[in-house]
């Protein structure tokens, strides 16, 4: 087995699909020649050529457009988006469109399109490259929406998305690229590289979409979360020296309810957790689905720690962040209820 | 006119233009604004002229029938005869499906219409022109291409219905039809969306080396959006096999074709400036718009490129059944319009060069009535609605669980046991 960050994950499960099914191509700005701004499709259009790996104006929209056409006329797309703050102009087709197609048509016509878009923050980048708006696709009919944490989840994840029949926006966050970033930015940084989950196959593999990890048990309570949230969610853990169970909800729908109601029964306690803003944010639905399931084993209030419902700020960055401090403070009162 | 005003410093003011709708209820019907070609005017480019060397196309008006109805011109085509009663038979079908449908609305049998009546040209002599394998990606008025590549009309009347044989399965409005084996793509209710789609369906048919090609169409209002530039320009930019089509038919609901930006420009003109052909084509005349499509076709499959084609025409009924035009524009409009009604010019044409007599006419038209009524009969027969757990269905290819679930309440629910 290889050790790959997530980039090079990513980078593996497109280059084994396109070496696999003639029908995939990939298409996104700068992603042929030039590799992708994070580098994800480096060295693909060189191995494959311009007619598998496209180089797109910088019009969302028509990718987007394109992409679920070429789906139509058997090809299977895989988009990316550069930026999941870029992703808007590409909105009515995601989701008047692709996300509606089988089911309008009466099941004759379909596209099976993955969109690949970096989230979230942490970077620096300001209210335009720090967003997380997974939330917004989930209230969609007809999208699946996963977000990876680690290499070996993105790899597997996204080779079965691009191999799944139904489109799939497909988040990476993005400060988890090149290391699994625990939410403390005055630490040293901490590579992938002997990371358990850097161990990546080199070949074809999947993990089901529709399926959460538990990635650390525990009895106390529950944390459901996602994306860099997990490690920050871990290091809170280790530093409150709470019991928790994490888990790592990877696709938010289809919801692995099962998983997620199983552990929260048991220890009958949860907290939810997301870097995206919390009014209407995915961890409501969260936070309602442990209600309608799990309340008569529930010992206290379900809490979530979110970001603030405001832009994602630059210079406020870490006061932006719902960094181990905010999550460690929130684990202590799901454990002792004011 | 944008007449500068001074200002109190003596400097003139900006004042915000409107543009001009030339007539409005009440008022005479004036289409002064129109620019006409005489017919047989505009040259016959090779199919591999440069947009630039072409240019003009986009600015004139590509006409075959003369006012005498006769072809003239480089643009004429060899059409055989009984190719161009097919185009009259398939006009007048489509005009007879939607007067009843129409009927049908009023008589609460189906809860929304748009008939594409004075349209007809458009979507006949195109998919006449296009080769079956040919990729259509349709706007919600082009029925007949449904009517031209013979699609059941006991299968749109089901659709209208929503009953048990609906081929959207109860989920979509009226005319909002499909065809999987007449490759005719779904119709969506956004306006416009279907503009890149049918671009990245052709390039994909360019990267996979066959030889169709894709054609679409969008009223000029919906060109204001902004995914018909993204079209144009994946067209332009990957060379895409495509026609792209304009059906220009002065109107959007009550809204002057100025306001999508037709007051100065045609909307042909927007071609060369993405560096496709724009070609302004005479969308009432069966003959021009045949060619034109005819030359445009040959052109996308020698890989020259897409073409993108204005057809001016006029929304002679109401955009819906929803509206009232009267109370936007003169009653008479229609009958004022320099450019005639496309049935009845083919059929002058037919009558003229000895293929069409009265009596054919009066043989056609009962046939086609008795036609469209019996498919009437058939598909009002069957008033059982879908299944509803048709709702659930398709919503993903395998219905994951919560859906399941949803499905399970609802079916719960009918049978009163909640």
């Amino acid at each position: 087995m290889a050790q790959m960050n997530m980039i090079q994950a990513l980078q593996s499960a497109m280059d084994v699909m396109l070496e696999r099914d003639p029908s995939v191509v990939l298409m996104g700005e700068d992603i042929g020649y030039f590799g992708g701004v994070f580098r994800a499709t480096d060295g693909l259009q060189r191995k494959y050529g311009e007619h598998r790996v496209l180089d797109t104006p910088i019009a969302e929209g028509g990718i987007l457009g394109a992409a679920i056409g070429m789906g139509v006329n058997g090809l299977r797309p895989v988009a990316e988006i550069q930026f999941s703050d870029y992703i808007y102009p590409a909105f009515d087709q995601i989701v008047s469109e692709l996300a509606r197609l089988r089911y309008r048509s009466g099941g004759v016509f379909s596209s099976p399109v993955t969109v690949r878009t970096p989230c979230g923050g942490g970077i620096r980048g300001g209210q335009t490259h720090s967003q997380s708006p997974e939330g917004i696709f989930t209230h969609v009919c007809g999208l699946k929406v996963v977000m990876p944490s680690n290499p070996y989840d993105a790899k597997g994840l996204l080779i079965a998305s691009i191999e799944d029949d139904d489109p799939v926006i497909f988040f990476e966050p993005k400060r988890l690229y090149n290391g699994p970033f625990d939410g403390t930015p005055d630490k040293t940084a901490v590579a992938w590289k002997g990371h358990p989950h850097a161990e990546v196959p080199e070949d074809h593999f999947t993990i089901p979409i529709g399926k959460a990890q538990i990635v650390r048990a525990g009895n106390a309570m529950t944390i459901l979360t996602y994306g860099t949230m997990v490690y920050v969610c871990e290091a809170a853990a280790q530093n409150t020296g709470v019991d928790a169970e994490i888990i790592d909800v990877r696709t938010m729908l289809p919801l692995d309810e099962d998983t997620l109601c199983t552990s929260v029964s048991r220890t009958g306690r949860c907290l939810v957790v997301h870097e995206a803003t919390g009014f209407s944010g995915f961890g409501a639905e969260l936070a309602a689905t442990i209600q309608e399931r799990c309340f008569w084993d529930l010992e206290a209030p379900i809490e979530r720690v979110t970001g603030w419902d405001t832009p994602y700020p630059s210079a406020f960055e870490w006061d932006y962040f719902p960094g181990p401090k905010r999550v460690g403070a929130a684990i202590q009162r799901v454990m002792n209820p004011p | 006119m944008s007449t500068p005003v001074a200002g109190s410093a003596g400097k003139a003011r900006s004042r915000l233009h409107v543009p001009a709708t030339p007539a409005r209820p009440g008022g005479r019907p004036d289409f002064g604004y129109l620019k006409l070609s005489p017919a047989g005017a505009m040259p016959k480019p090779p199919i591999d002229a440069s947009a630039a060397d072409i240019e003009p196309l986009a600015h004139g008006l590509v006409r075959v029938l003369d006012d005498a109805h006769q072809p003239v011109g480089p643009w004429q085509s060899s059409l055989e005869p009984e190719r161009l009663k097919a185009g009259l038979r398939d006009m007048l079908l489509t005009r007879t499906f939607d007067r009843r449908m129409q009927r049908a609305h009023r008589q609460g049998r189906i809860s929304f219409y748009i008939q594409s009546v004075g349209e007809e040209a458009v979507s006949v002599a195109q998919a006449m022109a296009l080769q079956p394998q040919d990729m259509l990606f349709p706007s919600y008025r082009n029925q007949g291409l449904f009517v031209t590549r013979e699609v059941p009309l006991v299968d749109l009347m089901n659709q209208l219905l929503a009953n048990e044989h609906d081929m959207c399965k109860g989920r979509q409005l009226p005319i909002m039809y499909h065809s999987g084996p007449k490759r005719i793509f779904s119709i969506s209710g956004n306006l416009a969306t279907q503009f890149p789609q049918a671009v990245g369906w052709a390039m994909a048919a360019a990267i996979k080396g066959e030889t169709h090609l894709s054609s679409v169409w969008i009223g000029e209002g919906a060109s204001a959006e902004a995914d018909f530039h993204h079209g144009m320009l994946f067209a332009s930019v990957y060379r895409a096999p495509c026609l792209l089509n304009i059906v220009n038919n002065q109107w959007a609901i009550s809204t002057f074709q100025g306001y999508a930006g037709g007051e100065r420009q045609s909307f042909a003109a927007r071609g060369p400036g993405y560096g496709i052909p724009g070609i302004r084509v005479d969308g009432n005349d069966f003959l021009a718009v045949y060619a034109v499509t005819e030359w445009a076709a040959a052109r996308a499959r020698a890989n020259h490129g897409p073409t993108l084609i204005e057809h001016v025409t006029y929304r002679a009924e109401a955009h819906s059944t929803s509206d009232d035009p009267s109370r936007y524009r003169p009653k008479d409009d229609w009958q004022h319009w320099p450019l005639g009604d496309p049935i009845e010019r083919l059929r002058q044409h037919l009558v003229k060069s000895g293929h069409w007599t009265k009596s054919d006419d009066e043989q056609l038209s009962q046939q086609l009535e008795a036609r469209v009524e019996a498919a009437w009969t058939e598909a009002s027969a069957d008033t059982t609605p879908p299944d509803s757990n048709l709702m659930f269905e398709d919503v993903f290819k395998e219905m994951p669980e919560h859906l399941q679930r949803q499905r399970d309440a609802l079916a719960a629910e009918r049978d009163g046991q909640r």
